[in-house]
């Protein structure tokens, strides 16, 4: 895709989030003010890249999951596996290499156990990623022994809530993460290769397309994204809390990529546009919470907002839309056109 | 079955669905076509031919005055549309108006009173089918004299020496171990009734369905066919019989679904420079003169005979040794009908080998050097040279054992 297919592709994506900030902003003026405070840009627009990371990341490896006709629900699960596991190194001294790595290798584990369900034994997506949701919550528990696993190491908290040229290390995960999956699908053949097994898996596979590779293989980019997600979260708390790390997270970002027009049945995906629609998710998260509304409306108003979102986005609105503009368009021409010819050409 | 006959209007008892009343329903509204079916069964269990006059029914029953029929005949074999036919003259006897939208010349012929010929989406003529002939009906199609794409056209055809060799391949309950030969720059044909056994063939031949007997050899030894991937290595293609479901990538562009073998082939980490895939498909575009707006297009929204024609240049662009046609013109125009069988021996002229499998007989007639008939998931007979007439294969496919079921 050329840069203005791509600006194509992503407007209705960049011109809601432009419309949540606006209306944040209306509820709360100084919500776009940007300083510098020490070491890092401070205000709630770079809150809103942080805090909007593991969703962010998240959405990344699920768009290319839904690209192929699936879905991860188990992320959030694996956020807290992964969580506990770097925990449960760092506290045993093994040191912030090895806790990170082990991490990320639980994360690569985790896709690939979903991969090998869905790729391998047929299972449907939904049922065998329920399967580690439900179970990974147990595993993480079993890793932190059912408490939450306290650490003090301060590298792994600048994971969490440090600063690297002026951004959070969170927000700089998930843009790295995006460009470098973004680059590598779209550089690659990979890319041609997921949409075409998303929308034919039969047609693709008679086509020579290693379609059991590809699903272990984008799984498993999901598993690893969840890892990093969950890196993320246990450093800013500087603790493992197997039951809330990442806790439905994973509806979060299949929302993302649902905002980001990516369909659920498969097919043409976009990353960048699914990282907008999970900061469209941040924006309206914060923007509530600063607004200052009771707390207790909060998921109330972000459902409608969603619901707004996904309505004006939906395609029947759009081939509504697209017919009331043509109607139109033919009533004008209709002045200066003879009858028949209108008629003929419907 | 009772529940897709009443859908929507399910007799209703204190509020709730009388499985009775639906049951009831549904034997009355079948009542007339001369099925003997048990209503409470699954309507996917009985066979296309059925379930299209389930359609009919339904139909009738919601209007009963002008019946239309989009290619209802499509995906049946002989029988099926001599019992559809049947239906069909029935309901006209009893006063309905029938639209058959068809392009199987022959059915348009044996069942229509008034046939209208649309081309590129204009009314073109409307007669009496006894004042029209098979020869004036295509000249009105295709607007221009149709060039005699059926004469027997391999006269002088050298096919060159045996290149791959099959030997007790099989699959249980798919298709009898068999032997097969294939020489290189040959068109091998495949006959036989739908169901028995063809696809099969083709499916078990190009690793969609694993074999469980047998070998392929070819001069440098055994082949590994155990997946589709593996036959295109070895220098397999397959052109599947259901395009919609097996072929295109319907929401992908024309120029990915021509790039998409070779660069399964070429594995993910080689890309094809957009560029290089442009042209692939342009080329193809020009070659196979593809009717389309562009190589960005949705393959899906392209027509039956243009979807065909971008799986050949999926295949053509891989330059397989033996490429596997099933059903290449079905559900295809008669313009692009010609332009297939037109590649098929071009293929075959720069060394390709072909299995052809097809249920128009002229058509093999026309194109195959030998050719195989199937039967009851066996390969039961070939024919070769001048042995190879429409009469033959007919007589071959109902074996003497089975004559008189097939004289029904």
């Amino acid at each position: 895709m050329n840069g203005f297919g791509l600006l194509r592709r992503v407007a209705p994506q960049l011109l809601t989030l432009a419309a949540v900030l606006v209306l944040v902003t209306l509820f709360f003026p100084s919500f776009p003010s940007v300083s510098f405070g020490g070491d890092r840009l401070v205000g709630s627009p770079i809150d809103v890249l942080k805090r909007g990371a593991p969703v962010a990341l998240l959405a990344i490896g699920m768009t290319l999951v839904i690209a192929t006709r699936g879905i991860d629900l188990s992320v959030g699960a694996i956020m807290a596996i992964c969580g506990a596991v770097a925990a449960f190194a760092v506290t045993g001294g093994w040191g912030l290499g090895v806790a990170v790595a082990l991490a990320l290798a639980t994360g690569l584990i985790c896709g690939l156990w979903n991969g090998f369900l869905v790729a391998v034994l047929g299972i449907q997506p939904i049922v065998a990623t329920l399967i580690l949701m439900v179970a990974g919550r147990g595993i993480a528990q079993l890793v932190t022994e059912g408490k939450i696993l306290t650490f003090s190491d301060a590298g792994f908290a600048y994971l969490g809530s440090g600063a690297f040229l002026g951004l959070p290390v969170p927000a700089w995960a998930w843009i790295l993460a995006g460009i470098l999956t973004g680059l590598v699908v779209r550089r690659t053949a990979l890319g041609l290769l997921i949409e075409s097994v998303g929308v034919n898996l039969r047609a693709s596979r008679l086509a020579g397309v290693n379609s059991t590779v590809l699903l272990l293989t984008v799984y498993m980019i999901s598993g690893l994204c969840a890892a990093v997600a969950g890196l993320i979260v246990a450093g800013d708390i500087k603790g493992a809390d197997a039951n809330n790390a990442g806790l439905w997270l994973e509806l979060d970002a299949i929302l993302a990529v649902a905002i980001g027009g990516t369909s659920l049945l498969g097919g043409r995906f976009s990353i960048l546009a699914s990282l907008i629609g999970a900061m469209i998710i941040q924006s309206i998260n914060t923007g509530i919470l600063l607004a200052g509304f009771p707390p207790e409306f909060n998921l109330v108003i972000k459902a409608i907002l969603v619901l707004l979102i996904l309505t004006l986005q939906s395609p029947r609105l759009g081939a509504v839309a697209a017919g009331l503009l043509s109607r139109r368009r033919r009533a004008d021409e209709a002045g200066a056109a003879p009858r028949s010819v209108q008629e003929a050409g419907q | 079955m009772a529940e897709n006959l009443t859908l929507g209007r399910q007799p209703r008892r204190l509020g709730l669905v009388s499985r009775r009343g639906m049951r009831a329903m549904a034997r009355e509204m079948l009542a007339g076509y001369g099925l003997s079916i048990d209503v409470e069964r699954d309507l996917g269990s009985y066979s296309v031919a059925v379930q299209q006059i389930v359609a009919i029914a339904r139909a009738v029953h919601l209007s009963g005055k002008v019946l239309i029929l989009d290619e209802p005949t499509a995906s049946l074999d002989a029988r099926e549309v001599a019992l559809l036919f049947d239906v069909v003259r029935n309901l006209r006897e009893r006063g309905l108006g029938i639209v058959f939208v068809s392009h199987f010349l022959d059915q348009v012929f044996a069942i229509s009173d008034r046939i209208t010929v649309l081309r590129n989406g204009r009314l073109i003529a409307t007669t009496e089918a006894a004042h029209l002939d098979r020869v004036q009906l295509i000249n009105l199609m295709l607007g221009r004299e149709l060039e005699q794409a059926t004469a027997h056209g391999q006269g002088g055809r050298a096919a060159g020496g045996e290149m791959l060799r099959v030997e007790g391949l099989g699959r249980r309950g798919k298709v009898a171990p068999f032997d097969m030969t294939v020489r290189s720059g040959e068109v091998i044909g495949m006959a036989g009734l739908l169901g028995s056994g063809r696809t099969e063939t083709a499916e078990v031949l190009f690793g969609a369905t694993g074999a469980d007997s047998g070998t392929v050899r070819d001069e440098k030894g055994r082949i590994d066919l155990s997946s589709p991937a593996r036959a295109i290595s070895a220098g397999f293609g397959f052109a599947p019989e259901d395009r919609k479901t097996d072929g295109i990538i319907g929401d992908l562009t024309l120029r990915e679904n021509i790039a998409l073998a070779l660069q399964a082939h070429r594995g993910w980490a080689r890309p094809i420079p957009r560029a290089e895939q442009r042209r692939l498909a342009e080329d193809y575009v020009r070659r196979l003169d593809i009717r389309t707006p562009g190589a960005e297009k949705p393959v899906g929204l392209l027509s039956g005979g243009n979807q065909q024609k971008v799986i050949l240049a999926r295949w053509l662009a891989m330059n397989p040794r033996f490429l596997i046609l099933d059903e290449p013109t079905r559900g295809i125009d008669v313009g692009a009908h010609a332009e297939v069988l037109r590649l098929i021996n071009e293929m075959v002229a720069s060394g390709m080998s072909l299995l052809v499998i097809s249920s128009e007989l002229e058509e093999l007639v026309a194109v195959s050097d030998r050719v195989i008939v199937v039967r009851d998931r066996r390969h039961v007979a070939q024919l070769t040279g001048h042995e190879i007439t429409t009469d033959a294969i007919v007589r071959a496919i109902a074996a003497p054992e089975r004559d008189t079921e097939a004289a029904e």
